[in-house]
């Protein structure tokens, strides 16, 4: 039977493995190769070898420079008020309270909208003349009458950013919350006996007890952000420093390799998309701590 | 347990705050699609309708092909749904139940590439799939979006398979059922709330996806919603007709919610079987 079994498995696996190899691990295998020559995808452009010297360019390419610099400061940013707003959101719908079911539904619903049709909505929002979300800010002080958010350097990304923690701050909130609730409650009696207070059976117990969860959680939100592309391509397509990495990526795959030796240069944009992100991959898996067998 | 007035007001001022949050741009969405173009374009708009009117909604079909663009996304979600559920819940199996070499290497394959950056493949998969001539199909869509879904689905079918009592698996065996007879007719029918729960999240992510549907999809009759909408041209270059945008996001989004709203428990518990992945 055991033997017999192996087959089996081996069957019943082998659709996977081809689908997952075709599409992912030979295009990156590929995306690889193509990094070491110069090539564009308009006829007649000659395919050279050139080494690594597409990599070597990266580091002159003040656009691609920018668009690092803007992806780590969006990713730093969204994935630190994410983290904050979740663990207080979580609190608050952990509380027993009339409306709990209605609000932990309404969480998912900033999940399930796709974001390039949030996007657009956000879009609406901050309009420069009509938008209702400019006119909340220059109520608030945040701007001065009339300036378009999506239009100025520096603003644009906060927008940017406003959106994509509007978008997963409330699913991170569920993550949290299920490990809340996985916290017995006679250790906060205990406590209590003991004359702890709210504060401190906060941070003595609540925030020890859910640090593993909110790792997990902080480092794929992070994974996530450092590859950001529709928010940022639906918003302002980059322009106004808000360019990102997958959004400049694209850029030089798709724009400028039909009229230009660019293709290479963009695949060896993808290989660094792909360590970066490696990089994060790696510690999320292991800080799971996953069983694999 | 008892709480002060003081408590009793500063959560439910925190619970409003959250409800709103999550759902007032739906709702402005859905207020700015009813406005007449008058109201709408209004330096300070109100919180509520003046007038209605449901003509952004009629042009929406009428001025543009969103009916052809809610078909390919139809099309293109459920069959990768039902694809990725087939061969997912073959792998799943066998992971689960199965006994074999080398399955710390499968599953480390599979998590892997639910950590792909899309775009890393975009360049190289456009120019496999162009050799293909399947840019401007449905298959060239499917066929990725299945990859990129099938970690998901099958990580989160093997738990589920794995919670189911064995009892039952061994006395099909015993009785002669092979192991593609016991999935068929007694595993997958256990785990009808599972594979359901399975099907809405590789729907929603389909569904949802943008950026190879923006790449691999470049006529406006073959674009799927996501990017019928990112796309939303008006009669002139620098005019968007905001109003039919929002019936458009409205229209989509609905059912969606709906839909996620009446599972949410099961999605809930799917997404955390799936390891965080969301």
């Amino acid at each position: 039977m055991e033997k017999r079994s192996g087959w089996t498995a081996f069957w019943m696996i082998l659709p996977t493995i081809l689908v997952i190899s075709i599409i992912a691990f030979f295009p990156l295998f590929k995306t690889f190769y193509d990094s070491f020559y110069s090539f564009g995808l308009r006829p007649g452009i000659e395919r050279k070898f050139v080494g690594l010297q597409n990599y070597f360019r990266l580091f002159q390419d003040t656009r691609f420079i920018m668009a690092l610099k803007n992806t780590i400061f969006f990713t730093v940013v969204s994935v630190a008020l994410e983290t904050i707003l979740g663990v207080l959101i979580a609190i608050v719908v952990h509380q027993r309270f009339a409306l709990r079911g209605i609000v932990r539904a309404a969480m998912l619903v900033p999940w399930a909208i796709p974001t390039a049709i949030s996007s657009q909505m956000w879009r609406w929002m901050f309009h420069d003349q009509f938008g209702i979300m400019s006119r909340l800010w220059e109520k608030l002080g945040i701007i001065d009458p009339g300036t378009p958010i999506l239009g100025t350097p520096g603003l644009a990304m906060w927008a940017i950013i406003f959106v994509d923690v509007w978008k997963t701050t409330p699913f991170m909130a569920l993550l949290i919350l299920a490990g809340l609730q996985v916290i017995p409650e006679d250790i906060y009696e205990a406590a209590r006996i003991d004359g702890a207070g709210t504060i401190q059976r906060f941070f003595r117990i609540t925030l020890p007890l859910i640090t593993p969860t909110i790792g997990v959680a902080l480092i794929f939100r992070t994974l996530d952000a450092l590859r950001v592309f529709d928010v940022v391509y639906i918003m302002t397509r980059g322009a106004v420093n808000t360019e990102t990495l997958a959004v400049y990526n694209r850029h030089v795959l798709m724009d400028r390799a039909f009229t230009g030796a660019w293709f290479g240069y963009g695949s060896a944009i993808s290989v660094f998309i792909f360590v970066l992100i490696s990089i994060f991959a790696i510690l999320y898996i292991k800080s799971l701590k996953l069983r694999l067998d | 347990m008892s709480r002060s007035l003081t408590q009793k007001i500063l959560l439910y001022v925190a619970v409003v705050f959250i409800l709103v949050w999550c759902v007032f741009p739906l709702y402005w969405a859905f207020v700015s699609s009813i406005k007449p173009d008058q109201d709408l374009f209004e330096k300070n708009p109100s919180l509520f309708p003046k007038r209605v009117t449901f003509e952004n909604y009629v042009k929406v079909f009428k001025e543009r092909p969103f009916h052809i663009n809610i078909k390919n996304s139809i099309i293109v979600a459920g069959v990768t749904t039902v694809v990725a559920l087939t061969i997912g819940s073959l792998a799943g199996y066998a992971i689960a139940r199965l006994k074999f070499k080398g399955k710390v290497v499968v599953m480390s394959l599979i998590l892997a590439v639910s950590m792909f950056p899309q775009v890393s493949i975009l360049g190289s998969l456009f120019l496999i799939l162009r050799s293909m001539k399947l840019i401007n199909t449905y298959t060239g869509l499917i066929i990725p979006y299945t990859a990129m879904n099938l970690p998901l689905t099958v990580w989160v079918l093997q738990s589920f398979f794995r919670e189911l009592p064995k009892e039952v698996e061994e006395s099909a065996f015993i009785d002669g059922a092979s192991k593609l007879r016991t999935l068929w007719s007694i595993v997958l029918p256990m785990s009808a709330p599972g594979l359901v729960a399975t099907g809405l999240l590789t729907f929603i992510a389909a569904w949802n996806e943008f950026l190879f549907a923006l790449t691999f999809m470049q006529r406006p009759n073959l674009y799927t919603v996501p990017v019928a909408v990112a796309l939303f041209k008006g009669a002139s270059q620098y005019e968007i007709p905001w109003g039919q945008l929002m019936a458009a996001a409205v229209i989509v989004t609905l059912p969606l919610v709906i839909l996620v709203l009446i599972f949410q428990n099961r999605i809930i518990a799917g997404l955390s079987a799936g390891a965080v992945k969301g």
